[in-house]
């Protein structure tokens, strides 16, 4: 389809503005723009119609099954974002004086409450504006810890070789280096690995629990006890609360700080990649190095973005919070879990589980061996998924399981969809047997096939240049 | 799979020719192979100092990326900047892109004879 | 109880029992049985959607709503064209993941390219990202991005907004990288102070224009200074401003970054905000965050990737420049469609009219007695005065429904966008002149 661009039509334009009503200033001699900016001369049909198109052309978690496994794609309820769009919140100025902020100072103050109290902290920030900014503004609440103590010592944090990206990656930003260790076959720490890499230069451990394979870690109070008896905190990456929100806390796990991602547990949109909420809760001990912002709070702290984080989506996750309630927070994960594990039931008959017994919120499929039988590869298998009004899972990780894919159905879908889903599944699995190609050229049903990757690597085209 | 029997080889699949005082570094055809289509190479700078064992920069696939390790102690002597807007060099030609040439050397890692890395190689596949 | 889960308890109970359970709980055998909360969560009873709808929007009534924002500081309140409400709210825009499944993702894709090429168009550069989470951490990672093994420190000009100044501290902190101030005289960055600061080990600075009183900085005669150097400059601008402004990229930037969101997104307590970021093609793959690119199909269309993904995180781990993985797309689509709206002539009569508006306000109170500009200097539509009375004037303001300015220093520092008539800043002057006068 066109480029915006290439609808423009030069002397098009929406009405918006009045004419001005006080004399015209001018900018400074020599700063003036020489060219207009050639943004899109563009009618209100015109942009409405556009938009509307490419629309059309994105599957959502309104348009179907979106079991995209470490996601946790469940469903955005309209009433959050009803509430989040109030002119109450919208047109507060972060710099309001807070007593006319009274509200906004409320929201936070409830959502702190709810959060404190699932992830068994003391006390939280919602400035990070994303998961893995969360775990920037977490790591650091651990080094300004140890600076404060004047040891210097701790350089290393440690990260299990199944971890996500960003929390390697995090270390980095916060200056550690990072220890990487194996993980046991299972995904899970492997206790005398752990002991080998442990000492007085430890600063930390990232951690996810439920793991990055989807299995609950038995052995969660013993690592974090022996983190902490070499001096080390523990830090837990709140990616997999969803299977046990309201079931256990991190908190009690033994963990010091946490983020979770309001955008994956407390149904706040993805946005097609954003806005998200990184809420970082601490336990007392770290309160006094939460980050604040110097123009809204008090100056002196270390701040991780501009005034106090992405405010209107706290007030979604608050709202889909209220909601739930005491007893919905549970249920949510149970069901999580649940729905996990039956299609993992209905699926093992065909594709192999990486690992066969009860999982949580998500599980892993190893395809190796089906590659080998078919010539057909987890890629081939997830595109196919398209054609039958399914996103893929999460292809290719964890790193540590072989032609993976990950399956993450959540709590908002009903048995119907996870029994339809299995079927594709049953069905793909016997196409691939009988017609091998097809899925190789998979999907057959979308505006475009395959992309060509290795070609916008090789010769980046990052802007439209006019012809 | 071609392995020049001229060449030395690292476990970390770059070769090194002895050229006079320079030592000349690249990848081999088994890792160009493995890796599949590359699409960016980051390389050093002329004058820097690489390490025997130590990465000296690195390689991109669309889904991967991976060190380079520098199989020589020494100085960047020569920087093959051609492989900046031809990567795809590596895959189609990986004995004749060099990537680095390293004078001044003064260490050199374990290196392997072309016969005894193809058995390498073939023990990984 | 509100619930969002569609199986009914008889579905549940069929799914449990296909796994052989009689109860949720056997899911969790894996948990050890004294870590499982053994109460309930010290929390309300759920409500239905409707006691939700009533409770949070009674907390949204306990905000004071004001009729006249004349408060800027790093969120300003511009008009915001209605359409650009409802594109963005769009379910397919709202509910999508980050892009990764290119096929059924061109919308997204197509939307983050036009957005790239909008903000190429606005600062005159070669390459953007698809966003990062807000100007100040822009900065910060355009700070990371201009380091390499030789050059560490980064400058940044004292007259950039203190948010700023801090979020590149936290994140220099981060890295064990040595951040200096560059001081400003007379409300400007002082050019003599930065050369002095400048020598072989520092990477970047960063300036911001105009920069936090308002001000327009000689960002050509900074840019050159560091140049000399061998110092990457990093611009950071007000995106309505770049309507009418001389391009980051001619003003001497190697990098642009900018607070996106007056472009169309609503001053909301403090976010969701939109970083911006541009640079030349020499530095593209040093950018953080995602990229798409253009590329075609396997029948040879035109289509559209997430590109140069081996920067990243999720393959470059520990090595990655950025941890950032989640950006502010959304955003980055609400700043596109705001663009398209207002067009190129819509964004400079909105730079235009901010700006005059501004100059106008600031003559009428600069009549008035003890009012004054505290800095010379030309200024955009944020401007600093002494103001007697300050905390007076100020509730005065508040209790007739006008946002004033930012207590500051020992002045105000006022803003004015198109959005206020001169009705308004009429209004507003007379209640400055009235307790001015008691």
């Amino acid at each position: 389809m066109k480029l915006i661009f290439e609808k423009s039509v030069s002397g098009r334009g929406c009405s918006i503005l009045p004419p001005c009503d006080v004399e015209s200033a001018s900018l400074p001699y020599g700063l003036e723009r020489q060219n207009p900016p050639a943004l899109p001369e563009m009618s209100e049909t015109d942009v409405s119609r556009h938009y509307s198109e490419l629309c059309r052309q994105v599957h959502g978690v309104n348009c179907g099954f979106y079991p995209l496994g470490s996601c946790t794609m469940k469903y955005n309820p309209r009433i959050d974002e009803e509430l989040a769009a109030l002119p109450g919140f919208t047109d507060v100025h972060p710099l309001t004086p807070a007593e006319d902020a009274a509200g906004c100072m409320e929201v936070l103050a409830l959502a702190k409450r709810y959060l404190c109290e699932i992830s068994g902290m003391a006390d939280m920030t919602f400035q990070p504006a994303a998961g893995a900014h969360g775990e920037f503004t977490g790591v650091l609440l651990i080094k300004q810890y140890h600076d404060a103590r004047g040891d210097k010592a701790r350089t290393k944090i440690i990260v299990p070789d199944s971890a996500h990206g960003t929390n390697p990656a995090t270390a980095a930003m916060c200056g550690y280096q990072v220890v990487n260790i194996p993980s046991a076959p299972d995904g899970c720490v492997d206790l005398d690995a752990l002991q080998k890499v442990l000492g007085p230069d430890t600063a930390g451990l990232m951690l996810t629990n439920p793991n990055t394979v989807g299995l609950f870690d038995r052995n969660i109070l013993e690592i974090t006890r022996m983190v902490h008896e070499a001096g080390g905190l523990c830090y837990y990456d709140g990616a997999n609360l969803n299977a046990v929100m309201g079931i256990v806390r991190p908190g009690d796990m033994g963990f010091d700080c946490i983020h979770m991602n309001l955008h994956k547990t407390f149904a706040t949109p993805h946005g097609g990649g954003g806005p998200g909420a990184g809420a970082v809760g601490c336990k007392e001990f770290l309160r006094a190095y939460l980050p604040q912002s110097s123009l809204m709070q008090e100056p002196g702290h270390l701040q991780v973005r501009a005034f106090c984080g992405n405010f209107l989506v706290v007030v979604k996750a608050l709202a889909y919070l209220m909601m739930l309630g005491a007893e919905g927070v549970p249920q949510a994960a149970e069901n999580a879990v649940l729905n996990a594990n039956y299609l993992m039931q209905r699926i093992k008959g065909t594709f192999r589980p990486a690992f066969d017994r009860i999982c949580m919120h998500e599980f892993v499929l190893d395809l190796s061996e089906f590659k080998k039988q078919t010539g057909v590869s987890a890629l081939d298998v997830a595109k196919s998924l398209i054609d039958y009004g399914m996103h893929p899972p999460t292809m290719y990780f964890p790193l540590i399981v072989h032609e993976a894919l990950m399956l993450e159905p959540t709590e908002t879908e009903g048995k119907q969809t996870l029994d339809d889903a299995a079927e594709v599944f049953r069905s793909l699995y016997a196409l691939a047997h009988s017609d091998p190609e097809r899925m190789h050229k998979a999907p057959h049903n979308t505006p475009i096939g395959r992309p060509d990757e290795v070609r916008a690597a090789r010769n980046p085209i990052v802007r439209y240049v006019p012809a | 799979m071609e392995y020049p029997k001229e060449l030395h080889y690292t476990r970390s699949h770059e070769w090194l020719k002895q050229d006079g005082e320079q030592a000349v570094v690249g990848i081999s055809d088994y890792a160009q192979n493995s890796l599949g289509d590359l699409v960016f190479v980051n390389l050093p700078q002329e004058g820097d100092t690489v390490t025997a064992g130590e990465p000296f920069g690195d390689v991109e696939s669309v889904k991967a990326v991976s060190d380079l390790i520098s199989p020589v102690s020494g100085i960047v002597c020569a920087v093959n900047e051609e492989l900046l807007d031809a990567p795809e060099n590596l895959n189609s030609d990986p004995y004749g892109a060099w990537i680095i040439k390293v004078e001044s050397v003064t260490a050199t890692e374990e290196l392997l004879g072309a016969e005894d890395y193809q058995r390498l190689c073939e023990e990984e596949e | 109880m509100g619930s969002y889960i569609p199986s009914t308890h008889d579905e549940q109970k069929q799914m449990l029992a296909a796994l052989g359970l009689d109860d949720f709980r056997e899911l969790y055998r894996d948990v050890p049985e004294q870590m499982l909360l053994d109460h309930p969560l010290d929390l309300p009873a759920g409500m239905s959607e409707l006691e939700v709808s009533r409770t949070i929007r009674a907390l949204a009534e306990k905000n004071r709503r004001f009729h006249t924002v004349l408060r800027g500081a790093g969120a300003y309140d511009h008009y915001i064209p209605s359409i650009v409400k409802y594109i963005p709210a769009k379910e397919e825009f709202l509910t999508a993941y980050t892009p990764y499944q290119a096929e059924i993702s061109q919308g997204i894709l197509q939307s983050i390219f036009e957005y790239q090429t909008m903000v190429c168009e606005l600062s005159g550069m070669d390459a953007a990202n698809a966003s990062v989470y807000d100007g100040a951490t822009a900065a910060a990672e355009a700070a990371a991005m201009c380091r390499d093994r030789k050059r560490r420190v980064t400058l940044v000009s004292a007259a950039a907004n203190p948010d700023i100044i801090n979020t590149v501290r936290t994140y220099c902190y981060g890295t064990g990288d040595e951040m200096r101030l560059i001081p400003e005289k007379d409300g400007k960055t002082d050019p003599e102070a930065m050369r002095a600061l400048l020598d072989e080990s520092v990477a970047s600075v960063i300036l911001q224009q105009p920069n936090f009183y308002g001000l327009f900085e000689h960002t050509e005669q900074l840019s050159a200074l560091a140049h000399e150097n061998g110092t990457m400059v990093i611009l950071s601008c007000n995106p309505i401003a770049l309507g009418i402004m001389k391009t980051p990229r001619d003003q001497g930037a190697d990098v642009f970054v900018a607070e996106g969101q007056p472009l169309g997104m609503p001053v909301g307590f403090g976010g969701p905000y939109l970083g911006m970021m541009a640079t030349t093609s020499a530095h593209m793959r040093r950018l953080p965050g995602r990229i798409v690119g253009q590329t075609v199909d396997d029948k040879g269309n035109r289509a559209f990737v997430l590109s140069l993904q081996a920067r990243e995180q999720h393959i470059r781990r520990e090595k990655a420049s950025s941890n950032i993985c989640s950006n502010e797309a959304l955003c980055a689509l609400t700043a596109s469609v705001y663009l398209s709206v207002m067009g190129p002539q819509g964004l400079a009569e909105a730079a235009k009219q901010s700006m005059s508006k501004a100059h106008y306000f600031e003559q009428q109170l600069c009549r008035l007695p003890g009012v004054r500009l505290i800095h010379e200097g030309e200024f955009f539509d944020e401007f600093l005065t002494a103001l007697p009375k300050r905390e007076a004037v100020l509730s005065r303001l508040s209790e007739s429904g006008i946002l004033g300015g930012l207590p500051l220093k020992d002045g105000v520092l006022w803003c004015v966008t198109e959005k206020v008539t001169k009705q308004q800043l009429d209004e507003a002057v007379s209640i400055v002149k009235e307790v001015l006068a008691e």
